[in-house]
């Protein structure tokens, strides 16, 4: 049987980073995701790897973007506001089409904000953040266990598909302890034809680059990317269900919120109230299928989330506002309690949208 | 005796080998025009050809060969 | 008869798109030279500025990639840490390393990252259409001071090999010119240099290499050429700023 260790959240992503394959840490300093450098600080140079404090958030997602360049798995974390100014890196790292993994232990925003969790940069990471027509991979956590296994799916998932995957946790998770194991794999490998190693002067030379002038061939770029991502949409959309079978209410939350919401359906369920509960593992891709299909049964969403209404906007495209959604949140570093997210099944059941 | 030889249709008849010949044996063709519009720099004067490469030296378009 | 003097092969077949009597040509010419001479063209890495050489990608035929304005020494530091044996180095303009990218300059070089970087100082944003640089001389006319750079208003040009020189990390900081043949044949020596450093794990070389854009300074090839021994030359002295490794000889 595995071992199971007691472990941070943050810790927990980057020990399964360096199970992952991942050699090559460049990250910066920031509040609450620290844990990640400074575990990678200890055991990179045990173990043959690079862990480098870069001057700035900007020059640490550039050199992922060389590492990653270099065919080699790479990875860089931060929270909230040094994700900003990555944005640059990660719109270059699209453009290119080369894989990386990129962790955001959010706090509340906009601005400095604060350092308490959040899950308000839903928007920036499902939607966009830097320039351009581009998508990352996003996957949310809702427990250590999980910021282990999403990261090591999210190499896998970064390589197979030549693109970003975004571990999208928040400062609860990143902070909390809770035992988890770590399954005995070895990484997989991905083939990288285009990766910068020398041309040892017996091929044509290799360009990673995102600029392209001709109009045509921008625009048949993009177009390929999104015909990427759709191959994405269809097949790798992750999410939970909880006591869905017979539900009538459907709460939506995904991280830490989830957890909450969990607890406050069981304490429904108690008082005889069908309510059920849809996690989304995959932010991008959203798993539309599953709630589109809970809109045939259900008569009413609740998206609780750590924002002032992101995630919201992605239930109601995705279940064709079918149903009421209504909203129960909290922000600014703020977390809901179970009974907060209870009384509002409670309103949903009543029909007090 | 040396030899210079332009690959006179990426010229761009800027003229610095015309500036950098020592012998004043190179110059611009003005009553020409090459593929890419411009009057490209040819030898005028072979006799006096040292073969120093000044001119390839100077050349920001890499289409001077020099043979000696 | 022997060829004396040919296109190296570290060059690809594509023309360049600079501008006619643009000193960026000379100055990928000695890379690629150097390339062809140290034998390195098959390990080499490059990687390609924002600017007028943001295309260089497209003329050497080592391997390429193309980083975001300014980002260049970041990016090279990322692939170099990967691979260790292999060669790496920037191409970039001083917009790009001495404005934008002035952290990512300053913290290769303090780091003394084992790269070689080739920084074109030319005065002048030109890509853009010749607006002000880090670099434009006091009193400089460009698109973004058309009534001459004032000092008083925007602040003075900066000298970067003198400040990287100031810095304990790197191994080698040089100013050299390619105005004529002799000051061409000293950037040559220079930016093998540079390069030879880096095979030999010595670290952070930087050549500056003071060049021309005749089209936004307003002049002919010559007469740019001219500008840079009446105007660059007397503020962007050349020499050898740093060599840790010639004064440790001269130690000894």
């Amino acid at each position: 049987m595995a071992e199971r260790i007691l472990m941070k959240g943050n810790e927990a992503i980057a020990e399964a980073a360096i199970r992952a394959g991942c050699r090559h840490y460049f990250g910066y300093p920031i509040t609450p995701q620290t844990e990640i450098a400074a575990y990678m600080a200890k055991k990179m140079p045990k173990i043959g790897g690079v862990f480098l404090q870069a001057e700035s958030e900007i020059a640490s997602i550039n050199m992922v973007y060389g590492a990653s360049a270099a065919g080699l798995r790479v990875m860089t974390s931060s929270s909230s506001p040094g994700i900003s100014l990555k944005a640059e890196g990660l719109s270059y790292i699209a453009g290119s089409d080369i894989p990386a993994l990129v962790v955001n232990v959010q706090r509340g925003g906009p601005g400095l904000g604060g350092i308490q969790p959040s899950q308000s940069d839903y928007f920036q990471a499902t939607k966009g953040g830097g320039h351009g027509d581009y998508r990352m991979i996003v996957l949310a956590p809702a427990s250590v266990q999980e910021m282990a296994s999403l990261t090591i799916k999210g190499f896998d998932l970064a390589d197979k598909y030549s693109m970003t995957t975004m571990i999208l946790a928040d400062g609860t998770i990143g902070q909390m302890m809770e035992p988890i194991t770590f399954e005995d794999a070895e990484p997989t490998v991905y083939e990288k034809p285009w990766a910068l190693t020398g041309t040892e002067c017996k091929r044509k030379h290799n360009v990673v680059n995102s600029l392209y002038l001709k109009p045509d061939e921008l625009e048949k770029k993009n177009f390929e990317r999104f015909e990427k991502y759709a191959e994405i949409e269809k097949n790798e959309a992750m999410w939970e269900e909880y006591m869905m079978e017979d539900a009538e209410i459907c709460v939506v939350a995904f991280g830490i919120t989830s957890r909450i919401a969990k607890n406050a359906v069981a304490e429904a369920r108690k008082a005889g109230i069908k309510v059920g509960l849809i996690r989304p593992i995959t932010l991008w891709p959203f798993p539309t299928e599953v709630l589109r299909a809970a809109a045939d049964k259900v008569k009413a969403f609740i998206s609780v989330e750590l924002s002032m209404g992101q995630m919201i906007e992605d239930v109601k495209l995705a279940t064709e506002s079918k149903k009421p959604v209504t909203l129960c949140n909290r922000a600014g570093g703020m977390i809901p309690t179970p009974d907060e997210v209870l009384s509002a099944i409670q309103k949903a059941e009543k029909g007090e949208f | 005796m040396a030899k210079v030889t332009f690959n006179t249709d990426m010229c761009k008849g800027c003229g610095l080998c015309v500036d950098a010949c020592p012998k004043q044996c190179l110059a611009i063709a003005q009553d020409k025009l090459n593929p890419k519009g411009y009057s490209p720099a040819y030898m005028k004067d072979q006799e006096k050809c040292i073969g120093c490469a000044f001119c390839a030296t100077m050349c920001p378009d890499c289409i001077i060969t020099v043979e000696k | 008869m022997a060829i004396v003097f040919e296109k190296p092969k570290a060059l690809t077949d594509a023309p360049f798109h600079y501008c006619p009597g643009c000193p960026h040509g000379i100055i990928h010419r000695l890379v690629a030279e150097t390339m062809d001479e140290l034998g390195i063209e098959g390990k080499a890495i490059g990687v390609a500025p924002v600017g007028c050489a943001v295309m260089a990608y497209d003329y050497f035929a080592c391997d390429m990639i193309e980083a975001a304005h300014g980002r260049a020494p970041a990016v090279a530091t990322g692939i170099k840490r990967c691979r260790p044996d292999n060669i790496v180095f920037t191409y970039q303009g001083d917009g790009d390393l001495a404005s934008i990218g002035m952290a990512e300059t300053v913290h290769a070089a303090a780091r003394n990252e084992n790269i070689t970087v080739i920084f074109v100082n030319n005065a002048i944003y030109g890509m853009t259409g010749g607006q002000m640089a880090p670099t434009s001389l006091p009193g400089q006319v460009t698109q973004t001071s058309p009534y001459g750079r004032d000092v008083n208003h925007c602040g003075w040009p900066i000298r970067v090999s003198e400040m990287l020189a100031t810095l304990e990390g790197p191994e080698y900081i040089t100013r050299v010119a390619v105005n004529n043949v002799k000051n061409v044949r000293n950037a040559k020596k220079a930016i093998k240099k540079a390069f030879q450093n880096q095979i030999e794990g010595k670290g952070f070389s930087l050549v500056e290499v003071v060049s021309a854009c005749p089209t936004n300074w307003g002049m002919t090839p010559k007469q740019a050429l001219e500008w840079i021994e009446s105007d660059m030359l007397p503020y962007y002295p050349i020499g050898v700023y740093k060599d840790r490794s010639a004064k440790e000889d001269a130690a000894e």
